[in-house]
């Protein structure tokens, strides 16, 4: 099965090489004649105020860190998502589906305990105010 | 009952539609695949840069590019070949290092996150039977998921590297417009692991070939993955990392010659990528919809080419769309597109995972077999929720009139202005001017 992933790791290579040549063609033909105007900040043409290295908005910091939390969870669904048949069938599955009478509950609670926990920190965050932009 | 062991072999559990040819053929197929699929992905995107400025053209009763070869047929490469010859500005404030990093950080993902989705019906050769993708693996739509979020290092590096203050903001901007979004997107694709029980896009093919193309069975998940794909690619209306009126072109601002084309082929690739996963997901990808002819065994060339015509109609619908949306609707507000995404498409997104799981579980339970019956009860749910979930989104916006937006006494206070309006008994001007003031 290692073989399966090995086209990937070819087409990497091509790509970067691909990319990395498109880069190098650009530079090499073309020569480069910097004047004082043309290496300041494009600014709409007004004279450039300040360095862009200024502060941000922590907003984005926020929203960053919340994407973490969040799609972890995401990740962790995954994986149920994929075993959900088998998670709500009491006995092993048949080609046909879960024989009669075997449905299970225990992966729909199983999620359902775990979404309920994921929804109490929604609510704290969209409370605090974290997901408004103003 | 599972232990997260066996949730990782089922993760991996994986039926190869075909016999695999020995390595030789292997490596020679995958070589050859490659390039098709790299050759025709770039063709496709100066062909894009083309439609998308006729296609504008149209909808705003223009002409178009039309003076470079027949009905302006040769634009791109005349964009191509000008992108060449552009002097390549190393501006004196950027950081160099990341500042040409960048494009090449963007161009990778985009190009190679279209390998594991399959194309058309396995091609029978002398060698054996060659699937069509460039890569069978069998975590296919993970490896999308993963490889197009690393799109956003390019666009945020760039913003940061380029020093330049719009720059700055367009690439804040995106990194957490496409991080809010993905959330949305990865969530909305669990119902369909729900039905299809693999990751494996193979298996989410042949699963709609059983229950119907999953935009019937899944509408909602549909509608939710279309939005979040309109966002992560920076499209209108989320085009907010390069708004021109606001960020002259967002994160790309500094950049000029082939770097600049490296972004813009990038963006339009990874719209040929979404196109083409909407279609994988939710519109059968390569299957010929009213027919098993082509989902069935003894393969032929005749179903490959048919297979392929199918999923490039299918792909091209969808790019349409794209720049049909772009040239219609207005962009969004920065406060409006994150509220969007995080107040409406991820609670949405999630109460539809638990709506799915339940639906699944008592068709299960009722012992229905998995077939058209299971996808047409699954359709007429899925119907009831869109309209419930499109009265609460609008809430008297859109597709209500505009008197909707009012109250009711403020509606009825207008219509009787109107009304003395019309008798001639008020002078609309200067009722307007009198408003205006207080």
């Amino acid at each position: 099965m290692v073989r399966a992933y090995f086209p990937l790791l070819l087409l990497f290579g091509f790509v970067a090489l691909n990319a990395g040549l498109i880069l190098a063609i650009g530079a090499l033909t073309v020569r480069s004649r910097p004047t004082p105007v043309k290496s300041q900040p494009y600014e709409s043409g007004i004279a450039p105020l300040g360095d862009a290295r200024e502060r941000f908005s922590v907003k984005f910091y926020m929203v960053a860190m919340l994407f973490i939390i969040f799609d972890i969870e995401t990740v962790f669904m995954i994986p149920w998502g994929v075993a959900f048949r088998q998670l709500s069938c009491a006995v092993a599955l048949t080609p046909a589906g879960c024989p009669a009478g075997q449905v299970s509950f225990f992966g729909l609670s199983e999620m359902l305990v775990f979404i309920g926990i994921l929804l109490v920190g929604f609510a704290y965050v969209w409370k605090k105010g974290a997901l408004q932009w103003d | 009952m599972t232990t997260p062991l066996a949730a990782l072999a089922l993760l991996q559990s994986y039926d190869p539609q075909v016999e695999h040819p020995g390595n030789g053929t292997f490596f020679v197929a995958t070589v050859v695949k490659m390039l098709v699929v790299f050759a025709v992905t770039l063709g496709l995107v100066s062909l894009l840069t083309l439609a998308e400025r006729k296609i504008s053209a149209w909808i705003q009763d223009r002409h178009g590019p039309n003076r470079v070869g027949p009905g302006g047929l040769l634009q791109p490469v005349a964009d191509g070949l000008k992108n060449f010859m552009k002097e390549r500005v190393s501006p004196g404030f950027v950081y160099a290092p990341i500042f040409w990093l960048a494009p090449a950080l963007a161009f990778v993902p985009a190009l190679v996150s279209f390998a594991v989705i399959p194309f058309a019906a396995p091609l029978p050769t002398p060698w054996g039977l060659i699937p069509m993708v460039v890569a069978d693996v069998p975590i296919g739509f993970l490896y999308i998921l993963s490889i197009s979020s690393l799109g956003v290092y390019g666009i945020t590096l760039a913003g940061w590297a380029s020093n330049n203050k719009y720059s700055l903001l367009g690439g804040l901007r995106s990194s957490a417009q496409m991080v809010s979004y993905e959330i949305a997107m990865g969530m909305s694709t669990i119902p369909i692991l729900l039905l299809a029980g693999n990751v494996s896009l193979g298996a989410i093919i042949r699963q709609q070939a059983v229950t119907g193309w999953n935009v019937f069975a899944l509408s909602v998940a549909f509608f939710v993955f279309m939005v979040a794909a309109f966002a992560e690619t920076n499209r209108l209306p989320f085009d907010l990392p390069e708004a021109e009126s606001e960020l002259i072109a967002g994160y790309h601002t500094e950049y000029s010659g082939m770097a600049f084309a490296m972004f813009f082929i990038s963006e339009y690739s990874a719209m040929i990528t979404q196109s083409a996963l909407m279609v994988t997901l939710f519109f059968g990808g390569w299957d010929i919809p009213f027919t098993s002819w082509d989902n069935e065994a003894p393969y032929s060339v005749l179903k490959s080419l048919a297979t392929l015509a199918s999923f490039g109609a299918k792909t091209l619908f969808f790019l349409f769309t794209f720049i049909w949306i772009r040239w219609t609707l207005p962009r969004f507000r920065y406060d409006q597109l994150m509220s969007l995404g995080w107040k409406v498409m991820l609670p949405v997104a999630l109460a539809y995972i638990v709506i799915v799981a339940t639906a699944i579980l008592a068709l299960d339970a009722a012992g229905v077999a998995r077939g058209p019956l299971y996808g047409g009860i699954l359709f007429a749910m899925n119907l009831v929720l869109l309209v419930i979930l499109f009265v609460w989104l609008d809430r008297g916006r859109l597709i209500s009139p505009a008197s909707g937006r009012a109250r009711a006494a403020e509606v009825a206070r207008l219509r009787a202005r109107a009304f003395e309006v019309r008798q001639g008994r008020r002078a609309p001007v200067a009722e307007l001017a009198g408003e205006a003031a207080d």
